[in-house]
């Protein structure tokens, strides 16, 4: 046998499940036992080595070279396994073919296109903060602002019509779930699949986008030759898939580190341009998107441990932004720290290219909230939503004091 | 044990406080008459920002010139960039990116005097010249125009394009990695030295319009000139072309100190040349938000009052970067003793 393989490292073996609602709900303590195990664990249960620290989730991100995202990011092993829908042209996609859906997008989502929507979303934010503080200061603020904001503005920049729109959170949820083992997770989603699926795929043709959205640039660039006409409605419905719940999680993460650290709300009433940075703050410390697979390319070694060719490791992006090797006090959601280079949106080729958007309605709802709002507070115990991939929320009760 | 290879720890980036790019050259080689390509590394063996087919990098002189050269290696090699550099006489056309109007100088450094293990700095990389998705492709390649395609024409064949090359040059041995070319896709490349078989025949490539193919050309402008006009009857946005951009990137970099104001806190701070605007401002107390930390993500935009930029970054096109308004201060640093940031 061979050098390396005899060098090779035999990792610590895990068998828990990640994806158990108890694990959903509450992640940490795996996630901790996980990074103190070893750089890489080989999780039995699903016959996956996993990493759970910074260093190692970083480096696999961004080597595209050896850990590939065309076999699927999720548990599915797309060569040996048929994906649920024809594969993202974005996420589950790898150079060469990666490269154009991604540069259309980049630029369309870039913070300079971004401008031309910063007023109009700030004013959204204030008139949703103004109603609702109209009707009183006792309300769900998952329903009323975590999910009534994103789906004020952003359905309205890619140009959808008025109709459905209350597909869009079923379908994240049941793509965001789909990442996963097929467990009752999945199943609970199956009787919904052909009907969600027929109305977004209606919604990424040409003709059912308003002229003036992301979706409409997108069918320009088809038009300009970069992109094929048959890949625009993918990469629009890139957008309607992980445009929405990605950003619904992230703005309750931040509702709930804000009513659990009243300092920190103060902090930010007294400089609300630290808006974004609490934003990613709030990513970093709650990671809406917990988890994402690679796919080794070739037979390839992390910190010792061999990966085969053609296997699956499983990053929890979670638990490297709370790896204490990197975080000084990973635990606390603090304004005063600088969230630079957490994994919450990915790192590399594949880094989120709609993080742009979900900081311009990070920052604009924060503002809005920020200005009215001199305090919040939690009235009841706020309810996690399992999901395979998502950390999310079902319900985040509080009171706010109007300004 | 073939096929085995080793992840680098905790090396995947540019780690801070380093200037963003210097890297080394690790290797020189004459590839044609008059050519010689540099193969670039980071000096701690750190990962090179990704590019695509068609990017090019600026390549900073210790002497102080800046020229940009398209990278023409392997994009799976995450380690190293290929770059290959004509000997050029002042004032005649040369390399597709490169700005040689003044002096010939940059060339001729890197022919005489650049050795390996010189440390050159390096912006980038950007890409104003991307390979879209056809099925059918004409590459045209005049003399060192040829460096964009090379990485094109592999990925065409990755693909399973129906692709050709048209290389046109001076003589045989002046034309750099034809025989590369040859050996590796044999009667899908078209080697045309001008001293035995005269010039291009454009009518007889381009004269028919084929709506389903894309044409890619880089080379002097005359011959763009000329495919531009071959291609007049083709459809709007068939023709892609690398332009020859002399003076585009004037904007002589400093090796010297500036200073940048934080207009809100009231701070200035100097940004000497080893570190980056994002750095100076950080210590000087000021919150940016930043990612990738290679100019590529676009996190750390930041709004610029007065001054300009010297942008460095991957993200602005160019009307975005000629407004001067706003910079990435994880790479992009100033063409001027001051700027004012909105920060």
């Amino acid at each position: 046998m061979t050098e390396a393989l005899e060098r090779a490292v035999v990792p610590p073996v895990s068998d828990a499940d990640p994806f158990a609602h108890d694990v959903l709900v509450n992640p940490e303590p795996l996630h901790q036992a996980l990074r103190e195990a070893g750089p890489v664990v080989y999780l039995s249960r699903y016959d996956v080595h996993a990493l759970a620290r910074y260093e190692q989730v970083h480096a696999a991100l961004v080597d595209w070279q050896h850990f590939e995202s065309g076999s699927g990011v999720g548990l599915a092993n797309f060569r040996h396994e048929k994906p649920w829908r024809p594969p993202s042209l974005l996420l589950e996609a790898d150079p060469p073919r990666h490269d154009a859906p991604r540069r259309v997008l980049r630029e369309i989502l870039a913070p300079p296109a971004l401008r031309r929507l910063r007023e109009a979303w700030h004013t959204v934010a204030e008139d949703l903060v103004d109603q609702l503080l109209a009707g009183g200061t006792d309300f769900d603020g998952f329903t009323a602002l975590a999910e009534a904001f994103p789906l004020r503005a952003f359905p309205d920049a890619v140009g959808l019509g008025p109709d459905g729109r209350e597909n869009l959170l079923p379908y994240g949820n049941m793509a965001f779930n789909a990442f996963g083992p097929r467990n009752d997770l999945v199943a609970a989603d199956a009787h919904r699949v052909a009907e969600l699926s027929v109305w977004v795929n209606a919604q990424c043709e040409r003709e059912a986008l308003t002229e003036d959205g992301f979706g409409a640039a997108i069918w320009a660039a088809a038009d300009r030759g970069d992109l094929t006409h048959e890949q625009a409605p993918l990469v629009v419905r890139s957008l309607l898939t992980a445009g929405v719940d990605t950003t619904v999680h992230g703005l309750a993460a931040c509702l709930y580190a804000f009513a659990t650290h009243p300092e920190e709300w103060q902090r930010l009433r007294e400089r609300p341009e630290l808006a974004r940075a609490a934003f990613d703050e709030a990513v970093r410390w709650q990671s809406p998107v917990q988890t994402f697979f690679r796919t080794a390319t070739t037979d390839v070694t992390i910190a010792g441990t061999l990966i085969p060719a053609d296997t699956k490791i499983l990053m929890f992006l979670g638990a490297a932004n709370r790896d204490p090797d990197r975080w000084h006090d990973p635990d606390r959601f603090d304004l005063t720290r600088d969230p630079s280079g957490h994994v919450g949106f990915g790192m590399g080729l594949h880094q989120c290219i709609g993080q742009h958007v979900a900081r311009l309605e990070a920052e604009a709802l924060l503002t809005a909230l920020a200005r009215r709002v001199e305090r919040i507070e939690l009235t009841g115990t706020p309810h996690r939503h399992p999901n395979n991939t998502l950390r999310a929320w079902a319900s985040l009760p509080v009171r706010v004091q109007p300004v | 044990m073939v096929g085995t290879s080793v992840v680098a720890d905790a090396k995947s980036s540019f780690g801070k406080g380093q200037l963003a790019a210097t890297l080394t050259v690790s290797a020189k080689e004459n590839v044609a008459e008059g050519v010689v390509s540099l193969t670039l590394t980071h000096p701690s063996g750190a990962r090179l920002p990704d590019w695509t087919p068609g990017s090019h990098i600026d390549l900073v002189l210790p002497e102080g010139t800046t020229r940009q050269y398209s990278l023409c290696g392997d994009r799976w090699d995450a380690y190293t960039y290929r770059i290959a550099v004509l000997r050029e006489p002042a004032g005649r056309w040369g390399s597709p990116r490169s700005s040689e109007a003044e002096s010939g100088g940059g060339s001729a450094y890197v022919h005489d005097r650049l050795r390996p293990g010189d440390r050159v700095g390096v912006g980038g990389p950007r890409n104003h010249f991307p390979l879209v998705p056809s099925e059918k492709y004409l590459f045209i390649a005049g003399g060192i125009g040829i460096t964009p395609l090379l990485p094109m024409v592999r990925q065409a064949e990755l693909l399973g394009a129906d692709w050709q090359l048209l290389y046109g040059g001076r003589t045989r041995s002046s034309m750099a990695f034809r025989e590369e070319l040859t050996a590796a896709y044999g009667e899908r490349v078209h080697v045309v030295p001008q001293d035995e078989l005269g010039l291009l025949d454009l009518a007889a490539w381009l004269g028919t319009p084929r709506p389903d193919t894309r044409v890619y050309c880089c080379g002097p402008t005359p011959l763009l000139a000329a495919v531009e006009a071959a291609c007049a009857a083709w459809p709007p946005y068939a023709l892609r072309v690398e332009r020859f951009t002399a003076g585009a990137q004037a904007a002589p970099v400093r090796d010297t100190p500036f200073e940048v104001e934080l207009r809100r806190t009231g701070h200035t701070v100097t940004v000497t040349p080893d570190v980056s605007v994002l750095e100076a401002v950080r210590r000087a107390g000021a919150d940016v938000l930043s990612s990738c930390e290679q100019g590529t993500c676009g996190t750390c935009l930041t709004p610029v009052l007065e001054g300009q930029p010297d942008h460095r970054d991957s993200v602005l096109a160019d009307h975005e970067r000629a407004a001067n308004d706003c910079m990435f201060p994880c790479v992009s640093r100033s063409c001027g003793d001051r700027l004012v940031l909105d920060l």
